[in-house]
């Protein structure tokens, strides 16, 4: 829907002299309801967004919260009660400690990957992406878990972080570059020209030319590769052993009560300390680059 | 430097223009090597054993864990000749249209138009909001529809004034496929917004000076500038929410199968059900199927580059 | 920087002589066996409890009760012995395929924390092997077992050999609500002695309003919950098990008056809630209704009585006030007086679970000594010390029940009179399908066609020739 002003007709305007009068009252008329409509579509699309968040900020602080979203009976006492369970705020820790891990490894790999196949014409490398996109949606799910621990326990990575990493790493790096790819093709190639005019090596080229410039780029995919490794349940519960190793999303299966039921206070107060970590990330980084899919110089 | 750059002379004009940096085959095998060897092992590997997995009866316990025998395609032939997989496939079908497709794209679409011109408070709120239920984890993203959504206290039911109505069980499609569209709508719209940004300013103004309606800008100019942007983003969504998986915490497949979809029917068959073979060879199927449409898209896209 | 490096090392190697001479002063202790000063030796348990989550009670035992008390006995005999608890806390389905990964692998704790119907499947898997085989002979002679009955046993056994120790025992009444009772008329002390006085109980309530008569756990949704409180009770109930003689039960005729009663409640009559037993959170919400004086009677295991209605502070999920005078409960009868199974008046499911030895443990002499401390009376007691609940040995059971009424009904009236599920690799599977019949019943389905769909279903699990179709 557009905002601005009423397109002017191109014919003749004297013809419709007689006219102006009335056809200016719908016209303006059109445009209030079209801003309304407008308004009121946005304001759905706002609701429908906002509207299973309130339970987030509500019923943490809620001294009995029901699944209903309520004024709360304010109270910190759920974190509190998060605060003395032994597992609670380290498994944040490790879940970032895994995020970060897992980061540094898809961008270093991945942007290598991405730029060497975006520049380079190698025969069949369309038909390679495609193939390793679709095989990390197969090892991404349940049927690969037992082939993946035999392989990790094999490797002797059992009950480390390390490998972790690396198995989550392993899965996502087929979309990081074929994200990537997609975003280093629409940076001009013009840089890249006078770098090498002026004798610079391939890796100079990457990291102080292009890396530059896909900063947004990577950006999005460092926050995209924290969001999937944030929520990770099945790698780490299956792969890590002692407590104090298990990151938060597993942590998260755990806070039911004695008879295996609920407990909406434990829920509501580590979900919304469980989301905090990802949002701020994400408005740190749009803030510093902005999410944006291509690079260069707008045209 | 001299030395380079009469060697930069000298290879003034690459034989293959796309050769910018210089990289050559050699370097450039170099620099997938990493990336490569980690995906071998960790993705090709594993990934390649769960096929074989898929010709064998093999389950976690029982007689088969110790013994598993070799079935070939037996395993296959159940499969489908199984009427369950056939529903699971079709609900999938109709979630990946209704709520990627039609949902995710067509709402990032909209919301990316609709924001274009719009600045400040608004437009931020707008963003926010939708990446916030992107960004949430998914576990904490489906608690929070189970809360919208309970029979007994759920918000929605206090909203509507309609209480006791289970919306997981009586509307489980529509339930997930909604939820599928609030979680993923704002890689659309990200990506959408980009590309809309990238449309040259000079083709909007000139349709606006002859008198195009919206729609026809939208159609003449706004969509053939995008339309690689297009495909890439269909591609993505429609294989994401093909595979996903996270609709199994709001209905667990749903009362009576009626929400299982592909992710969670492999799920059931591999866990509760025991029978991991059968399962990694429902995987294989599906990935099968993801080749097909991965395949059409390429083929679209191919018939935009000649036409280009 | 350097400075704290420096005072570290002094510091670690002051500890490390510490450790040393007391080693030493150690092993000049102990009698001539033992001539070296003992290796510090570990041992580990997990089981699907964690603090502050599920199970929550076993893990602060263990950690609070169990490690020190372990630790300081193996101390006082001049051993060095450190016990380590890795805590899961998860759905069943995924802890039982991350011990079963473990096992695989070669690796897993030393003790493993196991529900008894899984005993079956992992023997045969080769992951678990008998007791007496991991830690020699000196199992059978432990003082423990003559305290544990032997169906009490068999919950951790197969084929006839014991595969771990069990670490509670169950059993599953009809609870009801008195005031609801009294509303429609009913007695306060209800014996029902046949399924026509469920039904008839059920028919009263229904007059009142707002309230579901009975519920009788249906569906996929509650998964194993149903074919434990829904489905078993009553099956043995008309006089037949689901395995017996190597055959399991196929669409017989005993199944179908089962299956009818399901009819009747969810269908004919409408004396329960269909939607209920569709919800995800069915059973949980099965709690709640009846805490809340909404149902009228539910057939669940003492489980329901002291940790789900508790009203001691914070125990129960869904606390009832007035648990001691307005809930009663009553043994679940056969279809009519004597058509149980055994020819019993009245039946009942038990369950149970218990810990595994695990054969790849490195120190499984250790690990059995620790296993049977765990088990031995005093541990007993201080395990139920905050929530009372029914032991495995009998000497402990006599001291600690004897405070609560309910509990000391289900020891000593229920489990001599209960039957256990066949702890097979089909199991599940078998399980699967009685639920998936239930659903097609509660959904209107015709009872002998469901019938035929179950029989078919077995069949495929288990092979046709396997399967007693009555």
């Amino acid at each position: 829907m557009t905002q601005s002003t009423a397109v002017q007709p191109a014919s003749p305007a004297p013809l419709k002299k007689s006219r102006a009068g009335p056809i200016l009252a719908s016209r303006t008329v059109k445009h209030f309801v079209t801003r309304v409509l407008f308004a009121l579509a946005m304001g759905l699309v706002l609701v429908f967004f906002a509207l299973p968040l309130t339970w987030l900020v509500t019923a943490p602080f809620d001294s009995n919260p029901t699944m209903a979203v309520r004024w709360p009976d304010w109270t910190f006492g759920n974190f509190q009660t998060l605060l003395e369970s032994p597992y609670a705020l380290g498994s944040i820790g490790v879940s970032l400690i895994l995020g970060a891990g897992t980061i540094a490894v898809v961008l270093t790999l991945g942007s290598l990957a991405s730029y060497a196949l975006s520049r380079v014409h190698i025969r069949g490398r369309d038909g390679l992406l495609y193939a390793l996109l679709l095989l990390s949606s197969v090892v991404t799910g349940t049927a690969a878990m037992v082939p993946t621990f035999q392989l990790i326990t094999l490797i002797g990575l059992i009950d480390t972080h390390v490998g972790v990493v690396l198995v989550l790493a392993g899965g996502l790096l087929p979309t990081v570059i074929f994200i990537l790819k997609d975003f280093m093709d629409s940076i001009p190639k013009s840089y890249e020209e006078s770098a090498r005019l002026y004798g610079a090596s391939p890796s100079q080229i990457l990291r102080h030319v292009v890396v530059p410039i896909a900063r947004p780029g990577l950006a999005f995919v460092a926050v995209w590769t924290l969001v999937q490794v944030w929520g990770n349940f099945l790698v780490p519960f299956l792969l890590l052993r002692s407590p104090e190793t298990k990151p938060a999303a597993v942590l998260m299966y755990t806070f039911y009560t004695e008879s295996g039921q609920v407990d909406l206070r434990l829920i509501s107060a580590f979900s919304l300390v469980f989301s905090v970590p990802v949002i701020v990330l994400y408005f740190l980084v749009n803030r510093r680059y902005g999410f944006r899919f291509h690079g260069g110089i707008k045209s | 430097m001299s030395v380079a750059m009469s060697s930069a002379r000298v290879r003034r004009t690459p034989s293959r223009v796309d050769d910018i940096a210089g990289l050559g085959r050699v370097g450039a095998g170099l620099f997938m090597a990493p990336a490569l060897a980690l995906i071998g092992v960790f993705l090709i590997f594993p990934a390649l054993w769960t096929i074989y997995l898929g010709m064998t009866n093999y389950r976690l316990t029982g007689l088969a864990a110790a013994d598993p025998d070799f079935v070939g395609l037996d395993n296959y032939t159940q499969v489908l000749g199984d009427s369950s997989f056939w529903w699971s496939l079709r609900l999938t079908l109709v979630f990946v249209v209704l709520s990627g497709i039609l949902g995710q794209m067509m709402l990032g679409f909209s919301i990316a138009w609709a924001l274009r011109h719009l600045k400040g408070l608004a437009k931020s709120l707008t963003e926010t909001l939708v990446l916030a239920a992107w960004v949430v984890p998914g576990s904490v993203g489906s608690f929070l529809w189970l809360a919208l959504l309970d029979r007994r206290g759920g918000t929605l039911n206090v909203l509507l004034d309609s209480p006791g109505t289970a919306w997981l069980i009586n509307y489980p499609m529509a339930s997930i496929i909604i939820f599928n569209i609030w979680v993923g709508t704002a890689f659309s719209m990200l990506l959408f917004s980009s590309a809309l940004a990238s449309v040259p300013p000079s083709q909007m103004e000139g349709a606006e000076m002859v008198g195009a309606t919206a729609w026809q800008q939208l159609r003449d100019v706004v969509i053939p500038n995008i339309k690689g942007h297009i495909l890439t983003n269909t591609l993505l969504i429609t294989l994401w929410t093909f595979n996903t998986f996270t609709p199994y915490l709001l209905t667990a497949g749903g009362p009576n199968g009626q929400s299982e979809i592909l992710a969670v029917y492999i799920y059931r068959t591999a866990i509760p059900g025991g029978q991991l073979g059968k399962g990694a060879a429902i995987s294989l199927i599906m990935l099968l199927i993801n080749l097909v449409i991965a395949l059409g898209y390429i083929h679209l896209a191919r018939g935009k580059k000649k036409r280009a | 920087m350097n400075r704290s490096k420096n005072i570290g090392v002094t510091m670690s190697a002051a500890a490390l002589v510490v450790i040393l001479a007391a080693c030493g002063q150690g092993a000049s202790d102990t009698p001539v066996e033992s001539a070296a000063p003992s290796a510090p030796e570990t041992v580990s348990m997990t089981a699907n409890a964690i603090t502050g989550g599920k199970n929550a009670a076993e893990a602060d035992w263990f950690t609070d009760w169990v490690k020190p008390q372990f630790e300081a006995a193996m101390k006082a005999d001049g051993r060095d012995v450190t016990v380590v608890f890795e805590p899961q806390g998860v759905d069943d389905e995924n802890y039982k395929t991350k011990i079963a990964l473990d096992l695989q692998s070669g690796g897993g704790a030393d003790i493993i924390g196991m529900d008894g119907i899984w005993v079956g499947e992992f023997a045969q898997a080769g992951y678990i092997e008998p007791l007496s085989d991991v830690a020699g002979s000196v199992v059978d002679e432990w003082d423990g077992w003559p305290q544990i009955s032997e169906a009490v046993q068999n919950a951790l056994s197969f084929e006839g050999e014991r595969y771990g120790v069990p670490q509670g025992a169950d059993g599953r009444v009809l609870y009801y609500n008195k005031a609801l009772f009294a509303q429609a008329g009913l007695p306060e002390n209800w014996n029902p002695t046949s399924w026509a006085d469920v039904l008839d109980a059920s028919r009263a309530l229904k007059a009142i309003d707002g309230v579901v008569p009975i519920q009788l756990n249906a569906g996929t949704a509650m998964g194993e919950a149903t074919t434990m409180q829904g489905v078993l009770p009553l099956l043995v109930g008309t006089g037949v098990e689901l395995w017996k003689d190597g055959k399991w039960l196929g669409g017989t005729k005993e199944l179908g008056e089962v299956l009818g009663l399901y009819r009747t409640i969810y269908v004919d009559e409408m004396l329960g809630d269909p939607i209920m037993q569709q919800e995800a959170a069915g059973r949980d919400n099965s709690f709640a209704q009846f805490a809340a004086g909404k149902i009228g009677i539910l057939l669940e295991g003492d489980y329901f009585w002291r940790s789900v209605i508790n009203p001691a502070e914070g125990v129960g999920n869904a606390p009832m006030a007035d648990r001691d005078t307005n809930v009663g409960y009553a043994l679940i009868p056969a279809m009519k007086p004597g058509a149980g199974v055994n020819g019993q008046d009245f039946v009942s499911m038990s369950g149970g679970t218990g810990r595994v030895l695990n054969p790849n443990s490195k120190n499984p002499e250790l690990a059995w000594e620790l296993l049977a401390f765990m088990n031995s009376a005093d541990a007993f007691r201080s395990r139920v010390a905050g929530t009372i609940s029914i032991t495995p040995r009998e000497d402990v059971n006599a001291e600690v029940l004897k405070g609560d009424a309910m509990l000391t009904f289900v020891s000593e009236e229920i489990l001599p009179i209960t039957a256990y599920r066949p702890g097979l690799a089909a199991y599940p599977e078998v399980s699967l399908a009685l639920q998936e019949a239930t659903v097609a019943v509660v959904a209107g389905e015709p009872v002998d066609q469901v019938l035929e769909s179950y029989s078919k279903a077995v069949a495929d699990i288990v092979g046709a020739e396997n399967v007693d179709n009555g």
